[in-house]
């Protein structure tokens, strides 16, 4: 390898920089907005002459914000959980069980995978107002659980797949039966690919939009990206431009913790049910 | 074997479809019974929630059916079909997502392909570098479409003022750009993660081999790991080709679709809200299926791509 040179350390510094500006402007530019007062977020300069948590306090003390952002996080986590579950359950059966219909399980999780949503809205929307299912929480989760199936599944199976045989082996002739040596052995080593699991299925849901504003219509089930824009302003001829970018900040708040702490298995999630040799 | 013992005695062919294959051990059938109970739950809900609402698409479309006159149904054949393929609203937003597609997608594949060089190769700040690129991927689309659409805003935004208060999103062709930006700006770390995956891949020794050979930064990068990446790169090109088909929120909350920037899913969603035709809108939501599947045969297909996940029944 070459020598590093200060000129090259410069070149990276240099390279290294301008990505991380492209990647942060537009979210400082958010953050910028919210802190900006009502008559400022008409003065294009890029940081607020005078800083207000005004539009903090303004959401964060409405219904119309807090109840969408509770909405978010229960419906955003109880999906998960199902999700996670009921993929580990089949990841596991295709990483290690031998059973016909395999292959037809992985065809149909791909098609769900790849399938254009909105192709499902105009029938779920239909079925739910049937069954009444419309503008309630089970109404959200419902389709999240099944769109973050073929996701748990593929990376799930992948983690899986890096568990050793040979312990469930162990397990086996030590006398435990097959679910046994799923309980026991397997799903404990399995669990730093359920969390990365969860994560990735959690911010699906936690980002999802064209649901959200299909299958709700009050702030009873509307989760927080798509309450968004029923803010009102301080009156009719004020935009609400600085209560909304106050809630993106909100909502992207959990993003940036997760990919704080957990970067490495996001990556990992990410890549391994995409990339193989 | 066992189909003599079949004709053999009567009394057996009761059982005999289950003796057809070799005889199962205990411990594989129980397997398979353990098989079966793990992803039943998984495709059951994959098939009432995915599967089903599909084929019911299939028969609404094949209806007349608006949510205003509830009353007024009826059986019509392919006539929402006609209605929408003779419509040149159909044939704008298609034009409009293929054009969305192949722009964001090409500038997606060449920054992405940047973006995993950096983070490859960088001699210091990786970590940092892949933590801020990660925060693109993670934001909401709708918080990060807000943000372009107030810079954008002219008297509100840095954007406008710093292109002489220009108003972007009034115009067809400059709003589609706006849009494009969005959509690389959003989905370019994912490009470069599954790139970098591949990019890893290529072993070291390969391009110090190139190198003493002579070869330059150019050839060793086009000759020998654009080659090796190739199967990288076509799943990554597969998932977002497939994703940018589908774009939905960025325009929702950039334009709303106004002067002619409304994607087909955009279409789709304002028969269902604003037109209330159900009959049409799943018209519609199958020609969309259509594209989706036309666009994953081409890739898996035509190009060879290794549709993800097809390897994981191997083992």
């Amino acid at each position: 390898m070459a020598a590093i040179t200060p000129a090259r350390r410069a070149g990276w510094a240099t390279t290294n920089l301008v990505v991380i500006a492209l990647a942060l402007i537009p979210v400082l530019w958010l953050v910028s907005l919210s802190f900006k007062t009502p008559a400022a977020v008409l003065d294009p300069s890029f940081l607020p002459a005078q800083w207000t948590w005004g539009n903090y306090h303004g959401i964060l003390t409405s219904a119309q914000f807090l109840r969408p952002l509770a909405n978010s996080i229960g419906i955003g986590l109880i999906s998960t959980f199902i999700a996670v579950v009921l993929a580990s359950m089949a990841a596991y059966a295709i990483a290690r069980l031998r059973f016909p219909g395999k292959s037809l399980l992985i065809g149909t999780a791909l098609l769900i995978a790849m399938f254009p949503l909105i192709a499902l809205v105009t029938p779920l929307f239909t079925i739910e107002r049937a069954l009444g299912l419309f503008n309630t929480w089970p109404g959200l989760i419902i389709p999240y659980v099944t769109f973050g199936l073929p996701l748990g599944i593929y990376t799930l199976s992948a983690f899986f797949r890096e568990i050793p045989w040979e312990l469930e082996k162990a397990a086996k002739v030590d006398g435990a039966t097959p679910f046994q040596a799923f309980t026991r052995v397997i799903a404990p080593l399995a669990a730093p690919g359920m969390v990365t699991t969860g994560i990735l299925v959690f911010l699906a849901c936690w980002n999802d939009f064209l649901l959200a504003i299909s299958f709700t219509s009050t702030i009873a089930s509307r989760t927080a990206p798509a309450a968004m824009q029923y803010f009102s302003g301080g009156s009719v001829f004020t935009v609400p431009t600085g209560p909304i970018a106050a809630a993106a900040v909100v909502i992207t708040i959990p993003i940036i913790i997760f990919v704080l702490f957990f970067q490495r298995r996001i990556v990992a999630g990410l890549t391994s049910g995409a990339v193989k040799g | 074997m066992s189909a003599n013992t079949q004709t053999v005695t009567a009394g057996a062919s009761v059982e005999a479809p289950a003796r057809r294959k070799p005889q199962l051990s205990e411990g594989a059938r129980a397997e398979r019974r353990l098989g079966f109970m793990l992803i039943a739950p998984a495709v059951i809900v994959m098939l009432a929630v995915a599967a089903y609402p599909i084929v019911y698409a299939v028969y609404l479309s094949l209806r007349r059916y608006n949510l205003a006159l509830p009353q007024d149904q009826k059986f019509v054949g392919f006539a929402n079909y006609g209605a929408v393929l003779s419509s040149s609203y159909w044939w704008q937003a298609l034009e409009v997502t293929l054009i969305i597609t192949v722009f964001s997608v090409a500038i997606t594949l060449v920054l992405g392909m940047a973006l995993a060089f950096v983070l490859h190769r960088t001699i210091f700040g990786r970590g940092t570098v892949r933590t801020t690129s990660l925060i693109p991927y993670g934001i909401v689309t709708v918080a990060a479409a807000y943000s372009w659409q107030y810079a954008w805003t002219p008297g509100q935004g840095y954007l406008s003022a710093l292109f002489n208060n220009s108003a972007p999103l009034t115009s067809h062709v400059q709003a589609l750009i706006v849009i494009i930006i969005a959509e690389i700006w959003k989905t370019t770390p994912f490009m470069a993660l599954l790139l970098l995956a591949g990019m890893s891949l290529v072993p070291d020794d390969l391009l110090k081999a190139a190198r003493v050979d002579g070869a330059t930064g150019w050839q060793r990068f086009t000759k020998i790991m654009l080659p090796l990446m190739k199967p990288a790169i076509l799943v990554a090109l597969l998932f977002r080709t497939l994703d940018s088909f589908r774009i939905f929120d960025n325009i929702y909350i950039l334009t709303a679709g106004a002067n002619g920037t409304g994607s087909v899913s955009i279409l789709g969603y304002d028969n269902l809200f604003n037109a209330l035709n159900l009959g049409i809108g799943s018209a519609i939501s199958i020609l969309i299926f259509i594209c989706v599947a036309i666009i994953a045969v081409l890739y898996i297909k035509g190009f060879g791509t290794a549709a993800p996940g097809t390897d994981i029944g191997k083992r």
